[in-house]
């Protein structure tokens, strides 16, 4: 078996399945785009248990998948987890804050003697709403423009700012994919209400709110594209394991992996349509054409970032320090392990869905907020 | 490596890993005990369609949703802080660490987030045997999650199923069987979601003995004392069994832990096992460490051999045979196994400059050493000894090692004969009147937290100071950031955390005031 599956296919399979993982979490950030419009979206407390219930029912499979592509990415390729973890220390801290605020926000909330009053729950949430998606954008930002560290011989990593991963917050591009991650989730969130919430005053709003989100989303999702392929990229010779910088380098990935460009180009024609289908045909169908436009988008980009003999996690301290699929990988051994582990990923969708289907399928109402036992 | 030892830097780090683990387990073994207690419950509903039972399930479930949010928000960090706080730690084991956290993430988690939502949401929608395995599923999921996370841990204690690869300069998977079953993590498990079970039931027991203390729900009462002391008894059997095993395999595998857990410090053949003792300073030393005495032991001759699992002739070797060597009982000096490790950095450097000069047949030659038994076995399993500074180093805090075994211990007792008194008295129908006994089962209630979180730190503190037992200490795993950042950090987690502990004591309390709804 060793001999059929090479090592280098294992990781780019492993890069496939963490492109995938990021491409989820970034959909289920839905629950996190509703939660930013808590406080503009629901008019009275009525409404707001509506809103809140309805994305409360899904929080754990965003936090899941969160929790999963960590453990995926460490499994996969610890040198990414050890250097950016280590290294972008205050990035990675303020996204873990703001999910801790999230776990307990839904359950506390509406209970009674919760000390600090449904409010600051509720603030919790649209912090973690906010804040959440986009500084995950910003992180994911540095995949392509790089950061600050270098490895030593024993592949420890030394941060070479004492900003330790706020520094990213100075880049433009990275700034653009934060806003467009976060507006990429407002509008999933806008749209996912418009498909399960049975209340014509807060659909009616959605709606409305749709054209100001989707319109922002798709600026900076544009103005990151397009930087990105006009910017210079990070590349790495597969025989020497050198890095250099390569002009057009993600332009050229895209024309010389056809397939990416597709499901760049079909990624992103569904979001569209799934946008458009909701504004001028009011649709309630389009969170499932965002949701896979946005998978696959996310899929493509992650593919952009680290397929072709380009340098995943760049340094633009030390270039050839940068992390690559190939130098950044558990070992052939572990790889293959995990890779019969992940056959299971099917069965786990398929649960998934199941459940999903029958606590979804029908419409949640102001009078089941009434009837339920369980009411956030 | 010099460079690493900033003892401030370490401790910050260990204090933030252990405050979070802290929180993290005043969580979990509720979510892992009571989540089965509950699927008996609905499987007793579901069989009688006995409304009764419903409402007792429903009771228990919404306590449960209250404790498991937190216990996610808690869990979380965790994993990251293994990246964040440890990268360099990260970076040497992550190849063969790594892939339970991932296994977790995608056959654990999932399981119990799907099913958790049909548990509290699918009351009306789904049928009623999709709901009962549901909520068995969602117990299962919070087990395995406890099965993945303690096998990265076992490995931590026992490193195993691997070898070092002097070219990424880090430790490769070779066998995910002897990784998985590795016996520390098998009995530690079984040991630690035993005791959850444990924890679970008492939580139950005490809450009902509350009601009935306050003349309430003395039907819901009842039925959860029966389930949850039955449940409850079995728990804290199996929990004294598999600790037996665990202290088996620590005498093996972590021998300095094992003798500070009896404060031996000159080994002996066929040495009493310690019930109670308390420790003092003496002036002795073994290096710069002074020595703690028995001001006064109690002990029962000769069964700490039987303990091991040797019979009674077996040399149990005590710290001071640890540290400076016992010859004819052929223990190794620390300074010799100090000795060994620094070879084997050397022989790393050596790598790297046979790389640079591109020796072919060198590189080869080393390799082909770190995957050859003898080696592996005489100088690699030494290799974090390179790092430690003087030989009475790898002694932990043993007066905190020993109370905290002997506390454990003295509870696991505790706990059976309380079970087995809170069935009786059930049983005979006379628990209502025996008030005295009620208060004790409510009181009762901290204590299983007072124990699951010494056990850890027993377990971790005990090791000290590896980080990977042996092979990495602690100084050598940490990442390399400001203390500053370290220390903000850990005091923004105790204040977040200390704010939501609150609330949830708070929400837990009114809810049990209250009472089920239905």
């Amino acid at each position: 078996m060793t001999t059929i599956i090479s090592h280098l296919f294992l990781q780019h399979y492993w890069w496939v399945i963490i492109s995938l993982l990021a491409g989820l979490l970034i959909f289920l950030m839905f629950v996190q785009g509703g939660q930013s419009m808590i406080f503009s979206l629901a008019r009275n407390n009525a409404e707001k248990t509506i809103l809140v219930n309805t994305l409360g029912r899904k929080w754990e499979f965003t936090f899941t998948t969160l929790v999963t592509f960590g453990g995926a990415f460490f499994a996969s390729f610890p040198l990414f987890y050890s250097a950016s973890f280590g290294g972008a220390y205050w990035v990675w801290m303020a996204i873990l804050f703001s999910f801790i605020i999230q776990a307990v926000a839904y359950e506390y909330r509406s209970k009674p003697a919760n000390i600090y009053g449904q409010r600051t729950f509720d603030i919790f949430l649209f912090l973690n709403g906010s804040i959440g998606p986009y500084l995950i954008g910003v992180a994911v930002g540095t995949f392509f423009t790089g950061a600050q560290f270098s490895l030593n011989d024993l592949n420890q990593v030394r941060w070479a700012t004492s900003w330790h991963g706020l520094e990213a917050l100075l880049d433009g591009r990275n700034l653009a994919l934060g806003l467009t991650v976060l507006f990429l989730a407002r509008t999933n969130g806008l749209l996912y209400i418009i498909n399960s919430i049975d209340n014509n005053e807060l659909t009616g709003l959605s709606h409305r709110k749709l054209i100001m989100n989707s319109v922002t989303f798709l600026v900076f999702f544009l103005f990151f594209i397009v930087s990105l392929l006009l910017s210079s990229g990070f590349a790495y010779d597969r025989a020497t394991g050198i890095v250099s910088m390569e002009k057009y380098k993600y332009l050229h990935n895209l024309i010389q992996m056809p397939l990416v460009l597709i499901l760049l180009l079909a990624g992103a024609a569904g979001v569209i349509y799934g946008i458009a289908g909701a504004l001028f045909r009011h649709s309630r169908k389009g969170i499932w054409f965002t949701g896979t436009g946005t998978v696959l988008t996310v899929i493509a980009l992650f593919l952009t970032s680290g397929f072709n003999g380009t340098a995943f996690y760049p340094s633009t301290f030390d270039l050839n320090s940068s992390l690559t699929i190939e130098n950044a990988s558990s070992s052939q051994f572990t790889l293959k392990t995990m890779m019969y582990v992940s056959f299971i990923v099917p069965l786990v969708f398929g649960y998934i869905w199941y459940a999903w289907k029958s606590i979804n399928n029908k419409r949640i109402t102001e009078d089941e907020m009434k009837m339920e036992g369980h009411v956030y | 490596m010099i460079e690493n030892l900033d003892l401030s830097l370490v401790n910050w780090s260990r204090a933030q890993f252990a405050l979070t683990a802290i929180y993290h387990w005043l969580f979990v073994p509720l979510t892992l005990g009571l989540s089965y207690i509950i699927a008996i419950m609905e499987t007793i509903y579901v069989k009688t369609g006995n409304e009764q039972w419903k409402r007792i399930t429903r009771f228990w479930m919404t306590l449960f949703g209250i404790n498991f949010a937190i216990g996610v928000a808690t869990g979380i960090i965790l994993e990251f802080e293994f990246g964040t706080n440890w990268s360099n730690y990260s970076w040497f084991v992550g190849d063969i660490f790594g892939a339970p956290l991932a296994v977790e993430g995608i056959l654990a988690f999932f399981l119990e987030s799907t099913f958790i939502a049909v548990m509290f949401f699918g009351w009306n929608k789904v049928s009623k045997k999709f709901h009962l395995v549901s909520s068995w599923l969602v117990a299962t999921g919070a087990s395995l999650s406890a099965l993945w996370i303690i096998v990265a841990n076992g490995w931590m204690q026992y490193p195993v199923g691997m070898v070092f690869d002097p070219e990424t300069a880090r430790n490769e998977m070779v066998s995910f069987r002897e990784v998985l079953f590795n016996k520390i993590a098998i009995y530690d498990f079984l040991h630690t979601i035993s005791s959850g079970f444990l924890l679970g039931s008492m939580f139950v027991l005490g809450i009902s003995a509350w009601y009935l203390l306050h003349k309430r729900e003395e039907f819901l009462a009842k039925r959860s004392i029966l389930v949850a002391g039955i449940f409850g008894l079995l728990s804290s059997l199996l929990v004294a069994y598999t600790g037996d095993l665990s202290a088996k395999i620590v005498s093996k595998v972590q021998p300095v832990k094992f003798a500070s857990m009896e404060a031996l410090y000159d080994g002996q053949k066929n040495p009493g096992l310690v019930v109670f003792g308390i420790l003092k300073e003496s002036d002795k030393m073994i290096g710069e460490k002074k020595i703690n005495d028995f001001v006064f032991k109690m002990e029962i001759p000769g069964l700490l051999s039987i303990m091991t699992g040797d019979g009674k002739d077996t040399f149990i070797p005590g710290i001071n045979d640890l540290v400076k060597g016992n010859e004819p009982m052929g223990v190794l000096p620390v300074s010799e196994k100090m000795e060994r490790g620094k070879t084997v950095r050397s022989l790393i450097a050596d790598y790297k400059t046979a790389k640079l000069s591109n020796e072919v047949e060198k590189l080869q030659g080393i390799r082909r050493m770190f995957r050859d038994k003898t080696f592996i076995d005489n100088y690699f399993r030494y290799f974090g000894y390179a790092s430690i500074d003087k030989p009475e180093d790898v002694i932990p805090n043993v007066k905190l090692t020993f109370y905290a075994f002997h506390i454990m211990v003295m509870f696991g007792f505790y706990f059976i004969l309380l079970f087995i008194l809170a069935l009786y008295f059930l049983f005979r129908g006379t628990i209502i009147r025996k008030k005295w006994f009620l208060w004790i089962m409510l009181i009762s209630i901290l204590f299983p937290y007072v124990t699951g979180e010494i056990g850890w730190i027993l377990t971790e503190m005990g090791r000290h100071p590896w980080i990977i037992q042996d092979l990495m200490p602690v100084s050598v795993g940490v990442s390399q950031i400001g203390t500053g950042s370290v220390i903000t950090t850990f005091i923004l987690f105790a204040v977040l955390f200390t704010v939501l502990l609150v609330a949830e004591i708070s929400i837990m309390i009114r809810q049990i005031k209250l009472g089920p709804k239905h």
